[in-house]
């Protein structure tokens, strides 16, 4: 079955604070009825001081749900209601020592059940705004709901854009076909009735599906799918630039990524450019990490896009050198 | 303390006298079928005795009906895709809600290759309707494919007036008799079933190992082409070992038939008695009057089914559950939601199945375990309260939900 970390089936198996607590003033109800968890949160906190005297939950849920609330209540005993704000699904996930990624929705319930909890003893409603979705990427515990809601925020079009703003995709890889399937799923929506067609960059890179050895008995009542030819990639017919422009141009794009970056604490540089071939410097824990094509792969992308021609990005690493 | 498996649906251990049988196929008899030489011929003949015991549990008229495969999936989707590629003016495919996902999954990509696929729907207990299925028969239908046994609730479809309803309308029938084959008598000459998949490692042979049964004179067309083995129907060296462990092992099923039917049966009765009884709020799944001898699925409401798993496990004893967390999807069983069993309930499905080699001691001792683990989870749950769901209190529990 799953792995779980020493600490959660601890948690699991001897639940720290469960059961009613009898004079709460706080209690957050959340849950997410189809993955099946649904959770209790009661909070005793001093009115005077704000401070969280107590802290007990109830559970409908899988060991980790269970081991979750567990943590939960365990982190914000003693805290101050401001304090537990602060305290992140990835805080409760630390302190568990991690969670499988299919798993990590189970700390996001916890935090809501949090929110909930605190705005009930403020007399505030409080409402959930987030919405799960099928695990799509099991490196990196990407769901679907989230992939589409980038996809359509950034009109996104290929995988390696996908990866690029959500990491989805970047790491077996074994994802492929279900953001390849989101992607379409989204294109399909977007050309329908009066809307306009995506960008043919994307149509050229978005990886068309192959049509099947028998494609004669198959695809008799498939809807046509049309490919674009990869010469479409370039929208543009590229300009004439001299270098500075263009350099300015790649800066502008480097600009443009590296908000992203650096809430991953990486960051990029410019370091040369020779020909088609632009040279980069990924930095913080942007370098070296398995993320590194996929970064390179998007920036690439926006360089195409934004310079109108074909050009490749390429870690410094690789730059020849000179004789 | 001896582990407890009570998981024989998911798999099932290794005969000994299957195990002795293969041996000699992994060092002396390593020759491949197809030589000439001695090395092949003593294989050869291996194969053969091993398709005919395949043939005997099957109840089939010949032994070239068996093609062994690598599984039961595998044998699935030979099934499925030989009946649309044999009959290209065929769009449609009949099957279940309630498939395994060899079948359903499929048949999902299928839909979107273009295909028309109907799927069955059950009614409370797991049953279909036949009027509904007699209605969407026509020549358009290319297959039906309908799983003998339900892998988790043991529920049996009637397969074989199903196939005497396809042949009627010249359809042909395909069945995933894998969770069957072993467990209840099949006599296949006797049907009008012109296709059946069966895995190995479901009935005390190896895993990695199946057959499909596809009847003298049934349209087909191999999913995999290459050399001539089986008869060009599916090529690649035969996996010699474990082709003759499946043929030990059926043997062994014709053997052990009865017991199935009366030892394996009255303790699966004794379990599910001796748990239902002690404990509110739970009920068994699907079709209790027709299904399989070794299987219990019960529901137990207002509780999740991974933490009833893991600690069950800390006690030694194994099941399985159809609850969403322990299969690593959101969504709890497709089979237990096509049922509409209420999402309180589908989480909280345990699925005990049994085999030969389960005792009257060990079934004793989970009846003695399973009151006190639902308690301890029931404590823990904001459906629960005290001694009854809390929706019969005030204050009930009614979450925000995502
Ligand atoms: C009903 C049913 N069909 C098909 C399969 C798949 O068999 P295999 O694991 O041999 O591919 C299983 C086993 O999990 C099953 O229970």
């Amino acid at each position: 079955m799953w792995e779980y970390s020493d600490k959660v089936r601890e948690h699991f198996f001897n639940p720290r604070n469960s059961g009613p607590l009898k004079d709460a003033n706080g209690i957050g109800d959340v849950g997410s009825i189809q993955c099946g968890d649904a959770l209790r949160l009661m909070l005793k906190v001093d009115e005077q001081s704000e401070i969280i005297e107590d802290a007990h939950f109830q559970t409908f849920g899988c060991g980790s749900a269970i081991a979750s609330s567990s943590a939960l209540t365990e982190i914000i005993k003693g805290m101050t209601l401001t304090q537990a704000l602060e305290v992140s699904n990835q805080n409760i996930a630390d302190y568990l020592d991690g969670l499988p990624p299919e798993k990590m929705h189970c700390s996001v319930m916890g935090r809501e059940a949090l929110q909930a909890a605190i705005a009930n003893y403020r007399g505030e409603e409080w409402s959930d705004d987030h919405e799960e979705g099928a695990l799509i990427c099991k490196c990196f515990a990407v769901d679907a709901v989230k992939i589409a809601d980038v996809v359509n925020a950034n009109q996104l079009n290929t995988v390696e854009e996908v990866t690029f703003y959500t990491k989805a995709g970047g790491g077996c890889t074994a994802c492929h076909e279900g953001i390849e399937e989101i992607l379409a799923g989204i294109k399909a929506e977007r050309a329908g009735p009066g809307e306009v067609s995506p960008p043919p960059l994307a149509a050229a890179l978005t990886a068309a599906p192959l049509a099947p050895a028998n494609a004669s008995t198959v695809l008799v009542h498939a809807p046509t799918v049309a490919v674009s030819t990869p010469t479409a990639a370039v929208s543009a017919p590229p300009a004439r630039r001299t270098l500075v422009q263009k350099i300015r141009k790649i800066e502008e794009v480097l600009e443009s990524v590296r908000p992203m970056l650096q809430r991953d604490h990486g960051d990029v540089e410019l370091a040369d450019v020779q020909g088609k071939t632009i040279y980069v410097t990924l930095k913080g824990a942007c370098s070296g990490c398995m993320m590194e094509v996929a970064t390179l792969g998007g920036i690439q992308q926006k360089m195409i896009e934004a310079l109108g021609e074909l050009v490749k990005v390429l870690p410094v690493s690789h730059m020849p050198v000179e004789a | 303390m001896e582990a407890i498996y009570l998981d024989n649906n998911a798999t099932t251990r290794c005969d000994p006298a299957v195990v002795e049988a293969m041996l000699p196929f992994f060092t002396e008899h390593f020759g491949n079928a197809s030589s000439i030489h001695a090395f092949g011929s003593e294989v050869g003949k291996a194969l053969k005795k091993a398709r005919g015991q395949v043939q005997a549990l099957l109840g089939a008229e010949h032994d070239s009906e068996i093609i062994f495969t690598s599984c039961g999936t595998e044998s699935d989707a030979t099934a499925i895709l030989s009946a649309l590629r044999a009959q290209p003016e065929r769009n449609t495919v009949i099957t279940t809600a309630v498939e395994h996902p060899a079948v359903l999954t499929l048949c999902e990509w299928l839909e979107k290759e273009g295909y028309i696929v109907h799927k069955l729907r059950v009614d409370k207990k797991g049953r279909l309707d036949l009027d509904e299925y007699r209605s969407l028969l026509n020549d358009r239908v290319a297959i039906v494919s309908a799983m003998w046994a339900n892998n988790e609730t043991g529920t049996l479809f009637p397969v074989l007036e199903m196939a005497e309803m396809a042949a009627a309308r010249g359809v042909m029938f395909h069945t995933d008799a894998v969770q069957a084959v072993g467990k209840i008598p099949v006599d296949l000459k006797n049907t009008r079933i012109d296709m059946l998949s069966l895995s190995g490692h479901k009935l005390h042979a190896p895993k990695g190992i199946g057959a499909l049964y596809l009847r003298r004179g049934c349209r087909f067309r191999p999913l995999l082409r290459g050399g001539h083995q089986e008869r060009g129907r599916r090529a690649g060296t035969e996996n010699s070992a474990s082709i003759i462990g499946l043929g030990k092992a059926c043997e062994l099923a014709i053997e052990h038939m009865d017991e199935e039917n009366t030892t394996v049966r009255s303790l699966r009765d004794t379990l599910e008695k001796g748990i239902v009884s002690q404990i509110g709020h739970c009920f068994p799944t699907g079709d209790i009057a027709r299904r399989l001898p070794n299987t219990s699925n019960i529901a137990f409401e207002y509780v999740e089914g991974e933490g009833i798993l893991l600690l069950l496990n800390k006690l030694g004893i194994a099941g399985s559950s159809g609850s969403a967390c322990t299969s690593g999807s959101l969504e709890p069983s497709h089979v237990m939601r096509a049922m509409g069993i209420p999402y309180t309930a589908a989480h909280g499905t345990i699925r005990f199945s049994l085999s030969r080699y389960n005792t009257e001691a060990e079934v004793k001792r989970v009846i003695e375990v399973v009151p006190g683990i639902i308690a301890q989870l029931r404590k823990l749950s904001p459906y629960w309260c005290d001694k009854g769901p809390a929706a019969s209190v005030d204050g009930a529990f009614a979450p925000t939900y995502a």
